[in-house]
Protein backbone atom coordinates (compact mmCIF):
# COMPACT_ATOMS: atom_id res chain seq x y z
CA UNK A 1 0.00 0.00 0.00
CA UNK A 2 1.02 3.92 -0.98
CA UNK A 3 0.72 6.04 1.46
CA UNK A 4 1.42 10.17 1.89
CA UNK A 5 3.05 11.54 4.59
CA UNK A 6 2.47 14.97 5.09
CA UNK A 7 4.50 16.96 7.04
CA UNK A 8 3.38 20.15 8.82
CA UNK A 9 5.56 22.48 10.29
CA UNK A 10 5.12 25.83 12.94
CA UNK A 11 6.17 28.87 12.42
CA UNK A 12 9.64 27.74 14.49
CA UNK A 13 10.20 24.62 11.98
CA UNK A 14 10.27 26.80 9.39
CA UNK A 15 12.61 29.33 11.00
CA UNK A 16 15.14 26.85 12.25
CA UNK A 17 15.48 25.98 8.15
CA UNK A 18 17.68 28.98 8.47
CA UNK A 19 18.18 29.99 11.95
CA UNK A 20 21.83 29.60 13.15
CA UNK A 21 21.65 27.82 16.19
CA UNK A 22 18.86 25.33 15.24
CA UNK A 23 19.61 24.56 10.82
CA UNK A 24 21.99 21.96 12.12
CA UNK A 25 19.78 20.04 14.22
CA UNK A 26 16.86 20.39 11.79
CA UNK A 27 18.34 19.52 8.53
CA UNK A 28 20.56 16.18 10.08
CA UNK A 29 17.19 15.11 11.84
CA UNK A 30 15.05 15.36 7.88
CA UNK A 31 18.11 13.76 6.63
CA UNK A 32 18.34 11.20 8.82
CA UNK A 33 14.59 9.95 8.52
CA UNK A 34 15.06 10.32 5.14
CA UNK A 35 17.96 8.10 5.03
CA UNK A 36 15.84 5.44 7.58
CA UNK A 37 13.38 5.44 4.90
CA UNK A 38 15.55 4.90 2.03
CA UNK A 39 17.52 2.38 4.05
CA UNK A 40 14.38 0.57 5.25
CA UNK A 41 13.58 0.17 1.07
CA UNK A 42 9.94 1.99 2.14
CA UNK A 43 10.40 5.42 0.28
CA UNK A 44 8.61 6.34 -2.99
CA UNK A 45 9.25 10.10 -3.15
CA UNK A 46 8.77 13.00 -1.95
CA UNK A 47 10.00 16.62 -1.54
CA UNK A 48 10.72 19.76 1.01
CA UNK A 49 8.91 22.69 0.03
CA UNK A 50 9.60 26.52 0.58
CA UNK A 51 8.18 27.97 2.82
CA UNK A 52 4.43 29.29 2.89
CA UNK A 53 5.29 33.12 2.01
CA UNK A 54 6.76 31.44 -1.23
CA UNK A 55 3.34 30.04 -2.13
CA UNK A 56 0.26 31.39 -4.92
CA UNK A 57 -2.85 30.34 -4.59
CA UNK A 58 -4.87 29.60 -7.87
CA UNK A 59 -8.77 29.66 -8.17
CA UNK A 60 -11.07 29.99 -10.99
CA UNK A 61 -14.74 31.43 -10.02
CA UNK A 62 -17.55 32.28 -12.02
CA UNK A 63 -15.04 32.22 -15.20
CA UNK A 64 -12.57 34.75 -13.62
CA UNK A 65 -9.36 34.23 -12.05
CA UNK A 66 -8.26 34.53 -8.53
CA UNK A 67 -4.40 34.66 -8.02
CA UNK A 68 -3.52 35.57 -4.44
CA UNK A 69 -0.42 35.28 -2.56
CA UNK A 70 0.74 32.88 0.38
CA UNK A 71 -1.06 29.10 0.83
CA UNK A 72 -4.85 28.51 -0.08
CA UNK A 73 -5.61 28.52 3.86
CA UNK A 74 -3.55 30.11 6.42
CA UNK A 75 -3.26 28.20 9.51
CA UNK A 76 -0.83 27.75 12.72
CA UNK A 77 1.10 24.77 11.06
CA UNK A 78 1.75 24.40 7.14
CA UNK A 79 2.91 22.17 4.42
CA UNK A 80 6.36 21.92 4.72
CA UNK A 81 7.04 18.45 2.57
CA UNK A 82 5.43 14.97 2.01
CA UNK A 83 6.55 11.66 1.44
CA UNK A 84 5.37 9.27 -0.23
CA UNK A 85 6.13 5.89 1.23
CA UNK A 86 5.12 1.90 0.36
CA UNK A 87 4.32 -0.45 3.35
CA UNK A 88 2.06 -3.31 4.24
CA UNK A 89 -0.38 -1.31 5.97
CA UNK A 90 -1.91 1.97 7.96
CA UNK A 91 -0.09 0.91 11.00
CA UNK A 92 3.74 0.56 9.78
CA UNK A 93 2.83 3.71 7.97
CA UNK A 94 2.14 5.36 11.35
CA UNK A 95 5.26 3.87 13.01
CA UNK A 96 6.99 6.09 10.02
CA UNK A 97 5.24 9.36 10.67
CA UNK A 98 5.74 9.22 14.53
CA UNK A 99 9.50 9.33 13.87
CA UNK A 100 8.85 12.42 11.49
CA UNK A 101 10.44 15.33 13.24
CA UNK A 102 7.53 17.19 12.87
CA UNK A 103 5.89 14.68 14.55
CA UNK A 104 6.98 16.49 17.73
CA UNK A 105 6.92 19.84 16.51
CA UNK A 106 4.07 20.50 14.46
CA UNK A 107 2.12 17.44 12.89
CA UNK A 108 2.17 14.71 10.74
CA UNK A 109 -0.45 13.30 8.48
CA UNK A 110 -0.81 9.99 6.65
CA UNK A 111 -3.17 9.23 4.20
CA UNK A 112 -3.22 6.24 1.77
CA UNK A 113 -2.52 6.57 -2.23
CA UNK A 114 -5.40 6.43 -4.66
CA UNK A 115 -4.54 3.58 -7.14
CA UNK A 116 -4.87 5.02 -10.28
CA UNK B 1 -25.00 -7.09 32.93
CA UNK B 2 -23.10 -5.09 30.74
CA UNK B 3 -23.85 -1.94 32.33
CA UNK B 4 -22.84 -3.41 35.58
CA UNK B 5 -19.44 -4.23 33.76
CA UNK B 6 -19.09 -0.86 32.84
CA UNK B 7 -19.86 0.49 36.19
CA UNK B 8 -17.12 -1.76 37.60
CA UNK B 9 -14.40 -0.39 34.64
CA UNK B 10 -15.47 3.09 35.95
CA UNK B 11 -14.40 2.13 39.20
CA UNK B 12 -11.02 0.79 38.16
CA UNK B 13 -10.27 3.84 36.70
CA UNK B 14 -11.24 6.34 39.24
CA UNK B 15 -9.21 3.93 41.69
CA UNK B 16 -6.43 4.55 39.10
CA UNK B 17 -6.98 8.13 39.68
CA UNK B 18 -7.46 7.83 43.26
CA UNK B 19 -4.62 5.18 44.47
CA UNK B 20 -1.86 7.31 43.42
CA UNK B 21 -3.01 10.22 45.68
CA UNK B 22 -4.27 8.46 48.60
CA UNK B 23 -2.86 4.80 48.67
CA UNK B 24 -3.82 2.01 48.32
CA UNK B 25 -7.05 0.43 50.24
CA UNK B 26 -6.26 -2.33 52.17
CA UNK B 27 -8.81 -4.66 50.53
CA UNK B 28 -8.81 -2.99 47.07
CA UNK B 29 -11.96 -4.81 45.11
CA UNK B 30 -13.88 -4.63 48.37
CA UNK B 31 -13.04 -0.81 48.08
CA UNK B 32 -13.57 -0.95 44.13
CA UNK B 33 -17.28 -2.69 44.57
CA UNK B 34 -18.24 -0.02 46.97
CA UNK B 35 -16.54 2.58 44.13
CA UNK B 36 -19.25 0.62 41.32
CA UNK B 37 -22.56 0.82 43.63
CA UNK B 38 -21.55 4.37 43.82
CA UNK B 39 -20.60 4.97 39.79
CA UNK B 40 -23.79 2.76 39.00
CA UNK B 41 -25.93 4.70 41.42
CA UNK B 42 -24.85 7.92 40.24
CA UNK B 43 -24.88 6.77 36.75
CA UNK B 44 -28.91 5.66 36.87
CA UNK B 45 -29.43 8.92 38.77
CA UNK B 46 -28.38 11.01 35.88
CA UNK B 47 -27.96 8.99 32.65
CA UNK B 48 -31.07 7.43 33.23
CA UNK B 49 -29.29 3.75 32.51
CA UNK B 50 -31.42 1.01 32.43
CA UNK B 51 -32.85 0.21 35.60
CA UNK B 52 -31.96 -3.64 35.05
CA UNK B 53 -28.38 -2.77 35.34
CA UNK B 54 -28.79 -2.03 38.80
CA UNK B 55 -29.95 -5.65 39.89
CA UNK B 56 -27.36 -6.79 38.20
CA UNK B 57 -24.84 -5.42 39.93
CA UNK B 58 -26.71 -6.27 42.95
CA UNK B 59 -26.57 -9.62 41.85
CA UNK B 60 -22.95 -9.35 41.62
CA UNK B 61 -22.65 -7.84 44.91
CA UNK B 62 -25.23 -10.61 46.45
CA UNK B 63 -23.10 -12.98 44.85
CA UNK B 64 -19.92 -11.95 46.96
CA UNK B 65 -21.76 -10.68 49.95
CA UNK B 66 -19.06 -9.58 52.53
CA UNK B 67 -15.98 -8.15 51.99
CA UNK B 68 -13.55 -11.74 52.55
CA UNK B 69 -16.25 -13.31 50.00
CA UNK B 70 -16.13 -10.49 47.46
CA UNK B 71 -12.30 -11.05 47.49
CA UNK B 72 -12.28 -14.81 46.17
CA UNK B 73 -14.82 -14.15 43.79
CA UNK B 74 -14.22 -11.29 42.23
CA UNK B 75 -10.52 -12.38 41.83
CA UNK B 76 -11.38 -15.83 40.22
CA UNK B 77 -13.76 -13.83 37.64
CA UNK B 78 -10.82 -11.26 36.90
CA UNK B 79 -8.24 -14.44 36.32
CA UNK B 80 -10.42 -15.80 33.86
CA UNK B 81 -11.16 -12.63 32.39
CA UNK B 82 -7.33 -12.18 31.75
CA UNK B 83 -6.79 -15.38 30.28
CA UNK B 84 -9.91 -14.99 28.12
CA UNK B 85 -8.09 -11.77 27.19
CA UNK B 86 -5.18 -13.64 26.45
CA UNK B 87 -6.51 -16.39 24.76
CA UNK B 88 -4.05 -18.49 22.13
CA UNK B 89 -7.06 -17.88 19.35
CA UNK B 90 -6.89 -14.28 19.86
CA UNK B 91 -4.29 -12.28 17.44
CA UNK B 92 -1.56 -11.13 19.65
CA UNK B 93 -1.75 -7.66 18.54
CA UNK B 94 -5.37 -8.01 20.15
CA UNK B 95 -4.76 -9.37 23.43
CA UNK B 96 -3.32 -6.24 25.03
CA UNK B 97 -6.27 -4.07 23.72
CA UNK B 98 -8.57 -6.61 24.36
CA UNK B 99 -7.25 -6.51 28.15
CA UNK B 100 -6.92 -2.86 28.37
CA UNK B 101 -10.78 -2.38 27.57
CA UNK B 102 -12.72 -5.03 29.46
CA UNK B 103 -10.19 -5.48 32.29
CA UNK B 104 -9.50 -1.99 32.93
CA UNK B 105 -12.20 -0.29 30.83
CA UNK B 106 -9.95 2.23 28.81
CA UNK B 107 -11.77 3.43 25.56
CA UNK B 108 -10.57 2.40 22.43
CA UNK B 109 -9.12 6.36 21.48
CA UNK B 110 -6.78 6.38 24.28
CA UNK B 111 -5.24 2.54 23.31
CA UNK B 112 -5.54 3.30 19.98
CA UNK B 113 -3.04 6.26 21.39
CA UNK B 114 -0.60 4.19 23.52
CA UNK B 115 -0.01 1.83 20.57
CA UNK B 116 0.07 4.30 17.42
CA UNK B 117 -2.91 2.74 15.70
CA UNK B 118 -5.96 4.60 14.17
CA UNK B 119 -8.56 5.00 16.38
CA UNK B 120 -11.15 3.20 13.85
CA UNK B 121 -8.72 0.36 13.46
CA UNK B 122 -8.33 -0.07 16.85
CA UNK B 123 -11.94 -0.08 17.42
CA UNK B 124 -12.95 -2.51 14.67
CA UNK B 125 -10.34 -4.80 16.23
CA UNK B 126 -12.04 -4.77 19.45
CA UNK B 127 -15.61 -5.45 18.03
CA UNK B 128 -13.59 -8.07 16.15
CA UNK B 129 -12.29 -9.78 19.21
CA UNK B 130 -15.19 -9.36 20.68
CA UNK B 131 -17.34 -11.64 17.96
CA UNK B 132 -14.93 -13.92 17.89
CA UNK B 133 -14.64 -15.06 21.37
CA UNK B 134 -18.41 -15.11 20.74
CA UNK B 135 -18.41 -17.41 18.00
CA UNK B 136 -15.46 -19.39 18.68
CA UNK B 137 -17.18 -20.58 21.54
CA UNK B 138 -13.61 -19.67 24.07
CA UNK B 139 -14.12 -20.51 27.40
CA UNK B 140 -14.58 -18.11 30.32
CA UNK B 141 -12.38 -20.38 32.19
CA UNK B 142 -8.87 -21.00 34.31
CA UNK B 143 -6.73 -22.79 31.97
CA UNK B 144 -5.79 -26.73 33.35
CA UNK B 145 -2.64 -26.88 35.08
CA UNK B 146 -1.32 -28.85 31.85
CA UNK B 147 -1.27 -25.12 29.59
CA UNK B 148 -1.07 -22.93 32.78
CA UNK B 149 2.54 -21.99 32.05
CA UNK B 150 2.23 -21.17 28.63
CA UNK B 151 -1.05 -19.55 29.15
CA UNK B 152 0.26 -17.37 32.36
CA UNK B 153 2.73 -16.44 29.98
CA UNK B 154 0.57 -14.72 27.22
CA UNK B 155 -0.94 -13.00 29.65
CA UNK B 156 2.23 -11.31 31.54
CA UNK B 157 3.39 -10.72 27.51
CA UNK B 158 0.07 -8.93 27.26
CA UNK B 159 0.24 -6.31 30.43
CA UNK B 160 4.00 -6.27 29.50
CA UNK B 161 2.74 -4.79 26.14
CA UNK B 162 1.08 -2.23 28.18
CA UNK B 163 3.68 -1.18 29.49
CA UNK B 164 5.70 -0.31 26.60
CA UNK B 165 2.85 0.45 24.66
CA UNK B 166 4.64 -0.42 21.39
CA UNK B 167 8.23 1.17 22.05
CA UNK B 168 11.08 -0.28 21.12
CA UNK B 169 12.98 0.91 24.13
CA UNK B 170 11.01 0.79 27.18
CA UNK B 171 14.27 2.32 29.36
CA UNK B 172 14.60 5.10 27.44
CA UNK B 173 11.33 6.51 26.41
CA UNK B 174 10.64 9.59 27.07
CA UNK B 175 8.86 10.38 30.73
CA UNK B 176 6.03 12.80 29.68
CA UNK B 177 4.89 9.93 27.44
CA UNK B 178 4.28 7.55 30.08
CA UNK B 179 2.16 5.54 27.62
CA UNK B 180 0.17 2.99 29.85
CA UNK B 181 2.99 2.48 32.65
CA UNK B 182 0.53 3.12 35.59
CA UNK B 183 -2.42 0.66 33.94
CA UNK B 184 0.71 -2.01 33.11
CA UNK B 185 1.73 -2.24 36.78
CA UNK B 186 -1.94 -2.33 38.26
CA UNK B 187 -2.59 -5.17 36.15
CA UNK B 188 0.78 -6.73 37.14
CA UNK B 189 0.28 -6.04 40.88
CA UNK B 190 -3.33 -7.60 39.96
CA UNK B 191 -1.97 -10.96 38.43
CA UNK B 192 0.58 -11.35 40.65
CA UNK B 193 -1.77 -11.42 43.66
CA UNK B 194 -4.40 -13.49 42.02
CA UNK B 195 -1.21 -16.12 41.09
CA UNK B 196 0.83 -16.58 44.11
CA UNK B 197 2.63 -19.58 42.88
CA UNK B 198 3.55 -17.93 39.45
CA UNK B 199 7.33 -16.43 39.86
CA UNK B 200 7.16 -15.00 36.42
CA UNK B 201 3.99 -12.86 37.67
CA UNK B 202 6.26 -11.80 40.26
CA UNK B 203 8.60 -11.00 37.71
CA UNK B 204 7.39 -8.85 35.43
CA UNK B 205 5.93 -6.76 38.21
CA UNK B 206 9.70 -6.35 39.73
CA UNK B 207 10.89 -5.76 36.10
CA UNK B 208 8.04 -2.79 36.03
CA UNK B 209 9.19 -1.39 39.41
CA UNK B 210 12.58 -1.05 38.60
CA UNK B 211 11.83 0.53 34.96
CA UNK B 212 9.20 2.94 36.57
CA UNK B 213 11.75 3.94 39.44
CA UNK B 214 14.01 5.39 36.47
CA UNK B 215 11.72 7.27 34.63
CA UNK B 216 12.79 10.68 36.10
CA UNK B 217 15.98 10.40 35.43
CA UNK B 218 15.97 9.36 32.12
CA UNK B 219 15.78 13.36 31.41
CA UNK B 220 18.29 16.12 33.47
CA UNK B 221 16.21 19.16 34.39
CA UNK B 222 16.81 20.40 30.96
CA UNK B 223 14.65 17.90 29.11
CA UNK B 224 18.31 16.08 27.99
CA UNK B 225 18.40 12.32 27.17
CA UNK B 226 20.41 10.82 29.83
CA UNK B 227 21.72 7.23 29.44
CA UNK B 228 20.60 4.60 32.21
CA UNK B 229 24.48 4.71 33.12
CA UNK B 230 25.06 8.34 33.52
CA UNK B 231 22.12 8.40 35.43
CA UNK B 232 21.77 10.25 38.61
CA UNK B 233 21.18 7.48 41.05
CA UNK B 234 19.37 10.18 43.51
CA UNK B 235 16.50 10.65 40.98
CA UNK B 236 15.72 7.18 41.39
CA UNK B 237 13.02 6.03 43.18
CA UNK B 238 14.51 4.45 46.38
CA UNK B 239 10.73 3.73 47.45
CA UNK B 240 9.60 1.95 44.02
CA UNK B 241 13.04 -0.37 43.89
CA UNK B 242 12.94 -1.57 47.65
CA UNK B 243 9.69 -3.17 46.18
CA UNK B 244 10.92 -4.56 43.15
CA UNK B 245 13.85 -5.86 45.07
CA UNK B 246 11.54 -7.97 47.50
CA UNK B 247 9.22 -8.71 44.95
CA UNK B 248 11.64 -10.29 42.93
CA UNK B 249 13.35 -12.25 45.94
CA UNK B 250 9.87 -13.62 46.15
CA UNK B 251 10.20 -14.94 42.59
CA UNK B 252 13.24 -16.28 42.74
CA UNK B 253 12.46 -18.38 45.97
CA UNK B 254 10.47 -20.48 43.93
CA UNK B 255 13.53 -21.74 42.36
CA UNK B 256 11.94 -21.50 38.78
CA UNK B 257 13.75 -18.65 36.59
CA UNK B 258 12.22 -17.36 33.98
CA UNK B 259 12.14 -13.96 30.89
CA UNK B 260 10.69 -11.76 33.53
CA UNK B 261 12.69 -12.84 36.23
CA UNK B 262 15.69 -12.52 34.29
CA UNK B 263 14.92 -9.16 32.83
CA UNK B 264 14.06 -7.95 36.45
CA UNK B 265 17.29 -9.40 37.45
CA UNK B 266 19.11 -7.17 34.99
CA UNK B 267 17.17 -4.13 35.85
CA UNK B 268 18.46 -5.25 39.23
CA UNK B 269 22.16 -5.62 38.78
CA UNK B 270 21.87 -1.75 36.97
CA UNK B 271 20.23 -0.18 39.94
CA UNK B 272 23.64 -1.79 42.44
CA UNK B 273 25.07 1.28 41.03
CA UNK B 274 23.55 3.57 43.36
CA UNK B 275 24.96 1.41 46.28
CA UNK B 276 28.13 0.30 44.73
CA UNK B 277 28.74 3.05 42.86
CA UNK B 278 29.53 0.75 39.56
CA UNK B 279 27.76 -1.62 37.41
CA UNK B 280 28.78 -5.35 37.15
CA UNK B 281 28.75 -5.59 33.36
CA UNK B 282 29.93 -9.23 33.58
CA UNK B 283 27.29 -9.82 35.26
CA UNK B 284 24.46 -8.24 33.23
CA UNK B 285 26.32 -10.13 30.21
CA UNK B 286 25.48 -13.41 31.97
CA UNK B 287 22.01 -12.53 32.26
CA UNK B 288 21.40 -11.93 28.97
CA UNK B 289 22.69 -15.30 27.92
CA UNK B 290 20.62 -16.96 29.95
CA UNK B 291 17.47 -14.79 28.79
CA UNK B 292 18.56 -15.61 25.28
CA UNK B 293 18.16 -19.19 26.42
CA UNK B 294 14.52 -18.40 27.32
CA UNK B 295 14.17 -17.91 23.47
CA UNK B 296 15.75 -15.53 21.33
CA UNK B 297 14.64 -11.84 20.95
CA UNK B 298 16.61 -8.98 19.34
CA UNK B 299 16.03 -6.90 22.02
CA UNK B 300 17.83 -9.54 24.01
CA UNK B 301 20.96 -9.73 21.82
CA UNK B 302 21.31 -6.17 21.40
CA UNK B 303 21.13 -5.77 25.59
CA UNK B 304 23.71 -8.42 25.10
CA UNK B 305 26.03 -6.43 22.67
CA UNK B 306 25.92 -3.72 25.01
CA UNK B 307 27.13 -5.53 27.65
CA UNK B 308 29.55 -7.36 26.32
CA UNK B 309 30.82 -4.28 24.95
CA UNK B 310 31.42 -2.58 28.70
CA UNK B 311 32.54 -5.75 30.46
CA UNK B 312 35.33 -6.87 27.62
CA UNK B 313 35.71 -4.07 24.60
CA UNK B 314 33.60 -2.72 21.49
CA UNK B 315 34.87 -5.10 18.99
CA UNK B 316 33.16 -8.02 21.37
CA UNK B 317 30.13 -6.36 21.16
CA UNK B 318 30.19 -5.45 17.75
CA UNK B 319 30.70 -9.25 17.10
CA UNK B 320 27.85 -9.81 18.67
CA UNK B 321 25.77 -7.36 16.33
CA UNK B 322 27.45 -8.44 13.44
CA UNK B 323 25.71 -11.75 13.69
CA UNK B 324 22.23 -11.01 14.23
CA UNK B 325 20.73 -10.79 10.43
CA UNK B 326 20.47 -7.18 9.16
CA UNK B 327 16.41 -7.96 7.62
CA UNK B 328 15.24 -8.27 11.33
CA UNK B 329 17.21 -4.67 12.63
CA UNK B 330 15.71 -3.09 9.81
CA UNK B 331 13.54 -0.39 11.81
CA UNK B 332 14.90 -1.28 15.23
CA UNK B 333 16.70 1.70 16.46
CA UNK B 334 18.46 0.22 19.52
CA UNK B 335 20.67 -1.80 17.01
CA UNK B 336 21.56 1.13 15.29
CA UNK B 337 22.36 3.35 18.03
CA UNK B 338 24.33 1.15 19.74
CA UNK B 339 26.32 -0.28 16.00
CA UNK B 340 26.80 3.51 15.84
CA UNK B 341 28.80 4.14 19.33
CA UNK B 342 30.87 1.22 19.26
CA UNK B 343 31.54 1.58 15.50
CA UNK B 344 32.89 4.69 17.04
CA UNK B 345 34.84 3.38 19.30
CA UNK B 346 36.36 0.95 17.33
CA UNK B 347 37.85 3.65 14.82
CA UNK B 348 35.46 3.23 12.37
CA UNK B 349 34.23 7.42 11.61
CA UNK B 350 32.48 6.59 8.74
CA UNK B 351 30.21 3.69 9.70
CA UNK B 352 29.90 4.82 12.57
CA UNK B 353 28.35 8.21 11.26
CA UNK B 354 25.85 5.99 8.65
CA UNK B 355 24.80 3.98 11.81
CA UNK B 356 24.09 7.29 13.42
CA UNK B 357 21.63 8.54 10.56
CA UNK B 358 20.07 5.76 10.72
CA UNK B 359 19.40 5.72 14.53
CA UNK B 360 18.69 8.60 14.48
CA UNK B 361 15.93 8.97 11.79
CA UNK B 362 14.41 5.66 13.33
CA UNK B 363 14.02 7.27 16.78
CA UNK B 364 10.62 8.92 17.76
CA UNK B 365 11.65 11.02 20.62
CA UNK B 366 13.10 14.37 19.84
CA UNK B 367 15.57 14.42 22.93
CA UNK B 368 16.77 10.96 21.96
CA UNK B 369 17.55 12.19 18.52
CA UNK B 370 19.10 15.39 19.65
CA UNK B 371 21.70 12.77 22.40
CA UNK B 372 22.56 10.78 19.61
CA UNK B 373 23.18 13.95 17.14
CA UNK B 374 25.61 15.97 19.98
CA UNK B 375 26.98 12.00 20.21
CA UNK B 376 27.84 11.17 16.54
CA UNK B 377 29.77 14.88 16.08
CA UNK B 378 31.78 14.43 19.66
Amino acid sequence: MKYTILVYESTADFTARTDGARRDAYWGAYRAYTKALADAGVMVGGAGLQPPPLATTVRLRDGKRQVQDGPFADTKEQLGGYYVIEVPGLDQALDWAARCPSASSGSVEVRPNLSM
Amino acid sequence: MAAAEDALGDALVSALEAWPRVGIPANPDAWLLAAARRRLVDASRHAKVEAAAAPALEMLLGRVGHADVTDAVLSDERLKLLFVCAHPAIDDAARTPLMLQTVLGLDAARIASAFLVAPATMSQRLVRVKAKIRDAGIRFDVPEPGELASRVDAVLEAIYAAFGSGWDDVAGADPRRRGLADEAIWLGRLVARLLPGEPEALGLLALMLHCEARRLARRDTHGRYVPLDQQDVTRWSRAMIDEAEQVLAAAASAGRPGRFQLEAAIQSAHTRRAVTGRTDWEAIALLYEGLLLCGATIGARVGQAAALARARDAAAGLAVLDEIPLDSVLTYQPYWALRAHLLKRVGRPAEAGESYARAIGLSEDSAVREFLAAESGA
